[in-house]
């Protein structure tokens, strides 16, 4: 019940937030000088070209006329039609964003899994050698650019051991079905081995280039949330009680000491998504991430509108699932 | 090893130290105690003088950057300072149980209380937190003076002070141990919460007959719930009496100066009117480490540490304005 009115408060709220976003990236996109139409038609275009094409796309239009047209497509949905493919952007966007989410979550899963147990491992063997191991690992992973490392993987797992594919999302000639739009998931769903396995190939390089930042932080935070918790009054209780080490450690700490690592991880999926249009890009992955940085370059506002709306969906929709995961580990959160 | 003076628990020559930045603090220098069965025995003295090391070295939770340097301590028949961890988790919570002083955060925030309790049965009883476990769990929390209905499904935050202070002695006692330690379990709550607290403890404890060591910095709330006190300095028990002793013919000068600075009923400041400051542990006075603070300083009280002795049956001091009656009572 009360866990119910919790969830609704925190739609209305992203709601409002998505409006914000709409409209700064609206006001952002129509500032700066520079005109998509010379873009399309080329510099040396007939004025009455010209003008028709500001005619169809609604940019003759005072700004606010412009605005609010712009929201009420928002609201169904409708971002426009991608100057360059001409075809509607969410199409577009539907097509390209499977690849994005999929390596964000496989980044994410990497992530989480290096980022909680070395952090759990560093606290309980404090000053130990797994402990400096986590250190220089994370200050590498905070401290080393994401182009770098990927040119750095790439030069050595490609270039220099073959050992991994240079970029991409599968081998030609090698594609499961789509039905997720997943390759991976769509692959086991098909039973197709070869894909899978291909498509693995291809996705470990970007996932460690794109979650290593957030594996770093998860690691420093997860073991400094244990060692605070490991401190506390009701850890004393569950040793007086007899309980073994491994149940006061991974019964009574770890969930205490995992809800400020939630929080860090639902951030991270933010700096997933915009790292992607790095990553993508050094890594030829058809993602959302790379057709923004493509549309940007010609351009095409819908696009970049769209797709920078709908990252930014699905950043405050991530951020709700960690409020609300928030909510049911911690039950002092459910007020 | 030294002699057995009480049949549930002998403490000899326990000395403990804490390895910080700032030194060693050298927490427990030796101390001396002993209770018998069924026994009600009240630790009393200023905050940092070694209580809760005390408490926490029977249950074997000294961990680093503790270290138990000395001593023995004996539970029935059994040393606990040699046994390894693995034995030890069969006496904690089983043979002696430990309740808090701030009783809420004693408790896992994140897991329903029943479940607390439970786990704790589980454990004793080596059984499945089950049917049979939730059944033992919702008599201990009546027993306790709570509406198990109301409360067995509540996370601690939703807990009052008292309540959870009552949860935690369902806990504790679920076991029946053969020794309760409670570390000052009123001094977090309101004055007439610490009565009903009190009181609970006092009809609990009769009705299973369990010993209890009453850790407390309020004279008053020892001289009405034990049988015995010992009273403590600095990292050393420096009175041990029955509590008719200790408050009618007190011969240590601390613990004179303790009962005049007993609050009023219902205050429970810390103690404080005892002229000058509590020593600091990392480099401590020598010899009776109470010396800088009193009045009748001799020159072996700063060269020597005076021993604990009996000078009259029953009565233990130590202080050497009253060792050459205790010797003469060790001899005779
Ligand atoms: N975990 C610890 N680390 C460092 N010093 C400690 C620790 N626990 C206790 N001490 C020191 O031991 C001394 C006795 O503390 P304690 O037994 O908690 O006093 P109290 O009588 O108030 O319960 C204090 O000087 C305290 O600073
Ligand atoms: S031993 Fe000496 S300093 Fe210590 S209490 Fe007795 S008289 Fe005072
Ligand atoms: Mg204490």
């Amino acid at each position: 019940m009360k866990l119910g009115a919790y969830i609704l408060k925190r739609i209305f709220l992203m709601v409002i937030v998505m409006f914000g976003v709409a409209t700064i990236v609206f006001f952002i996109t129509h500032v700066i000088p520079a005109d998509p139409v010379g873009a399309i038609l080329g510099g040396n275009a007939p004025i009455e070209r010209v003008d028709a094409m500001r005619r169809q796309l609604g940019l003759d239009k005072p700004i606010t006329l412009q605005f609010i047209d712009y929201i009420k497509g928002i609201v169904h949905a409708d971002f426009g039609i991608s100057l360059k493919s001409s075809r509607p952007v969410l199409k577009d966007i539907i097509n390209y964003f499977p690849a994005t989410i999929e390596l964000a979550i496989a980044s994410m899963i990497f992530a989480v899994l290096v980022g909680v147990v070395l952090g759990v491992f560093s606290a309980i063997y404090r000053n130990k050698s797994i402990d400096h191991f986590s250190r220089v690992f994370s200050i590498l992973g905070v401290s080393m650019p994401v182009f770098w490392l990927g040119l750095l993987l790439l030069l050595l797992f490609y270039y220099h051991l073959d050992l991994l594919p240079g970029g991409g999302r599968n081998s030609l000639f090698i594609f499961p079905p789509r039905i997720t739009g997943l390759l991976l998931l769509d692959s086991i769903i098909a039973g197709d081995w070869t894909a899978f396995w291909d498509g693995l190939s291809h996705i470990i390089l970007p996932a460690f280039v794109l979650g290593y930042a957030s594996a770093a932080s998860i690691a420093r935070i997860m073991r400094a949330s244990m060692l605070d918790i490991l401190k506390q009054d009701f850890i004393r209780t569950a040793k007086s009680k007899g309980l073994s080490k491994r149940v006061v450690i991974y019964r009574h700490a770890l969930k205490n000491a995992l809800i400020p690592v939630v929080t860090i991880i639902g951030l991270s999926f933010g700096s997933l998504l915009s790292g992607a249009v790095l990553t993508e890009t050094i890594f030829s992955w058809p993602g959302l991430g790379r057709y923004i940085v493509n549309a940007l370059l010609v351009l095409d506002y819908p696009a970049v509108t769209g797709g920078t709306l709908f990252i930014a969906f699905i950043y405050s929709l991530a951020n709700l699932v960690v409020d609300i995961s928030y909510a049911v580990l911690d039950p002092r959160m459910r007020v | 090893m030294q002699k057995v003076r009480g049949d549930l628990l002998n403490i000899s020559k326990l000395k403990v130290v804490f390895y910080t930045y700032r030194g060693i603090i050298k927490a427990l220098n030796g101390v001396e105690l002993w209770m018998n069965q069924g026994e009600r025995l009240g630790i009393v003295g200023e905050t940092g003088c070694g209580k809760s090391v005390t408490a926490l070295s029977i249950m074997g939770l000294i961990e680093q950057p503790g270290e138990i340097i000395e001593g023995d301590i004996l539970f029935g028949d059994k040393l606990l300072t040699s046994m390894k961890e693995n034995e030890l988790i069969n006496i904690r919570g089983k043979e002696i149980s430990m309740i808090f002083q701030e009783p809420n955060a004693a408790l896992n925030p994140v897991m329903k209380v029943g479940f607390q309790i439970a786990e704790s049965i589980g454990k004793v009883k080596n059984k499945k937190i089950g049917k049979e476990v939730y059944a033992e769990v919702r008599r201990m929390l009546e027993i306790a003076g709570l509406d198990w209905e109301r409360t067995i499904n509540l996370y601690p935050h939703e807990l009052s002070g008292g309540m959870a202070q009552r949860v935690m002695i369902a806990m504790a006692l679920s076991s029946n141990p053969k020794l309760l330690i409670a570390d000052e379990p009123t001094s977090a709550l309101d004055v007439t919460i610490q009565a009903q607290i009190l009181e609970l403890l006092d009809e609990l404890v009769k009705k299973f007959g369990n010993a209890v060591i009453l850790i407390t910095h309020n004279m008053g709330v020892a001289a009405e719930f034990c049988d015995k006190m010992a009273v403590m300095y600095a990292g050393n028990m420096v009175e041990y009496a029955r509590t008719t002793n200790i408050f009618e013919n007190p011969h240590h000068h601390y613990t004179r100066g303790l009962l005049k600075a007993v609050p009023k009923i219902g205050r429970t400041d810390e103690l404080q009117s005892i002229p000058g400051i509590v020593p600091d542990l990392v480099n401590p006075p020598s010899g009776c480490r109470f010396h800088p603070r009193c009045k009748h300083v001799m020159d072996i009280c700063r060269k020597d540490f005076p021993p604990l002795v009996e000078i009259k049956p029953g009565h233990y001091v130590a202080c050497y304005l009253y060792w050459k009656e205790g010797i003469k009572n060790a001899n005779s």
